[in-house]
């Protein structure tokens, strides 16, 4: 096992750590940009590294039903995917979080097809927004490492039992090499305790899992299904802070960056922090009231969060890494909705930025400040705009 | 089930909807759907078994003097047992 600061790249960061949480099972099928991922996870099970079953299925179908099966008997359970790879398992997504299975999934978000594209944007996470998994978003292979440990920390919670989904974007994360600090075995032995199921298939005590529900019924099922993700967000603060207390790294559900007095904030998820911050270190050494928010934790959506994060800004530039047809950006979308009951709501203009990889420079975001004050100006701030698009 | 399905609070439900007594669908007495029922014609009745096991609820038994017949409270009243009946033993009659 890896020690200290290493030099290494993200995806070998990520199934390290997912080995070193010990986990029971991995089933997967390879999908560009997961597949460094599950590849490095086979080579850490094949060369005895890891003791685990690692599934060949034929399918992304397959890879979430065996994880739903291996996970109800009782075992820690890891896959990952993208794009197409989640499309396609996604009828089974919905499935792991209404049977309260603590699966943990890497999602390295990428594209949807058509046109075929590997590269990354948010529309893969966005198209099953509404799945019922806990949802989380890194923004560096740093906080991608550690997430894998804090992802299981909250699925396992006892009182969540729930999936969860790590976001991290594909090749801009999956592929680079970032210098990343190893946590040592007894740390993760502090962190993670063993995964104690509460209902398991095993022959000596049989239940029946997955089972059908009568119009009668199936309405207390969601309202269920809608508490227990909800009531996982203390759940989530709390593995936060025992992470900071063992490894000295602080998270939290929603992240500030130079908000202090900042009349104008950009809000991003994922990768596209990092780039904002060099914008808004530049926009401010020139004079420009701005700042940074960036959401980390997409669901259960940290709402009292948010609002908190943005009090006091008079506009929000919202960057969509995604498109919801007809509509607009899925993000801006659901942060308008949130703010509308205040009275002193900000406005909301909502940029979609850089689909399919296409690269956006901090130059980007000055530019995006600049048309989002004209947008404010004459009125058309609920205009949502794919920002770069040629004619 | 200790409580009718319609008298469930979401409160009670286990986690994930797990239900700890495997086979209490028996319980649920799916007969009400039928608009049709089978009636055998115990002299036509050969005994071939052939409603028994056809019949995709299990709803069919067999008596104690070996005529096969539906089990009400569970019988959909498909009709499966009249057609697939080798002597035209059993004939679907509305419900009243």
């Amino acid at each position: 096992m890896r020690q200290g600061r290493v030099g290494i790249e993200i995806s070998i960061a990520v199934a390290e750590a997912v080995g070193q949480c010990d986990v029971d099972c991995i089933a997967a099928y390879p999908i560009t940009p997961q597949t460094h991922i599950v590849e490095h996870l086979s080579e850490l099970v094949a060369d005895g590294h890891l003791s685990a079953e690692f599934i060949l299925v034929e399918s992304e179908h397959s890879a979430m039903s065996v994880c739903c099966g291996t996970s109800a008997a009782g075992a820690r359970t890891f896959t990952s995917t993208a794009s197409q790879g989640l499309a396609l398992m996604s009828e089974i997504v919905f499935i792991a979080s209404a049977m309260r299975l603590p699966v943990v999934m890497a999602l390295v978000n990428r594209s949807l097809s058509s046109p075929l594209s590997i590269w990354n944007d948010h529309s893969d996470v966005m198209m099953i927004r509404d799945c019922g998994w806990v949802q989380v978003f890194v923004e560096n292979g740093q906080e991608a490492y550690d997430h894998v440990f804090w992802s299981f920390r909250v699925a396992e919670d006892r009182g969540v039992m729930l999936p969860t989904i790590l976001n991290m974007d594909g090749f801009i994360l999956s592929h680079v090499i970032e210098p990343i600090e190893f946590v040592d075995q007894k740390t993760v032995e502090k962190y993670l305790p063993q995964f104690r199921p509460i209902h398991t298939l095993h022959p000596d005590k049989p239940v029946t899992m997955g089972a059908f529900a009568m119009p009668e019924l199936f309405t207390e099922t969601k309202m269920a299904q809608e508490d227990a993700l909800v009531q996982s967000k203390p759940a989530c603060l709390k593995a936060w802070e025992e992470w900071k207390e063992l490894t000295g790294r602080e998270y939290k559900a929603v992240e500030t960056y130079k908000t202090e007095g900042a009349k104008t904030l950009f809000i991003t998820m994922g990768s596209m922090g990092e780039t904002a911050s060099v914008a808004v270190d530049e926009m401010r050494g020139a004079g420009q009231e701005v700042g940074l928010v960036k959401i980390r934790l997409w669901r259960p959506f940290p709402v009292e969060e948010f609002k908190k994060a943005v009090e006091g800004a008079q506009v929000l530039i919202v960057i969509d890494r995604a498109l919801s047809f007809g509509f607009g950006g899925p993000v801006a979308s659901e942060l308008r909705s949130q703010l509308y009951s205040m009275a002193d709501r900000p406005k909301v203009v909502d940029f979609i930025v850089g689909l399919a990889g296409r690269d956006v420079q901090p130059e980007a975001f000055i530019e995006m400040a600049k048309l989002a004050g004209e947008k404010v100006d004459s009125g058309r701030d609920d205009e949502y705009e794919i920002y770069g698009v040629r004619e | 089930m200790t409580k009718p399905m319609d008298k469930i609070g979401w409160r009670e439900l286990e986690v994930g909807c797990v239900i700890l007594e495997p086979g209490n669908a028996s319980e649920y007495l799916t007969g009400s759907w039928r608009s049709q029922r089978p009636i055998v014609d115990e002299e036509k009745c050969i005994k071939c078994a052939q409603c028994w096991m056809y019949c995709p609820d299990a709803a069919i038994y067999q008596r104690d003097d070996e005529v096969y017949v539906a089990n009400l409270d569970y019988c959909k009243g498909c009709g499966i047992c009249a057609d697939i009946c080798p002597k035209d033993a059993i004939k679907m009659v509305e419900e009243e």
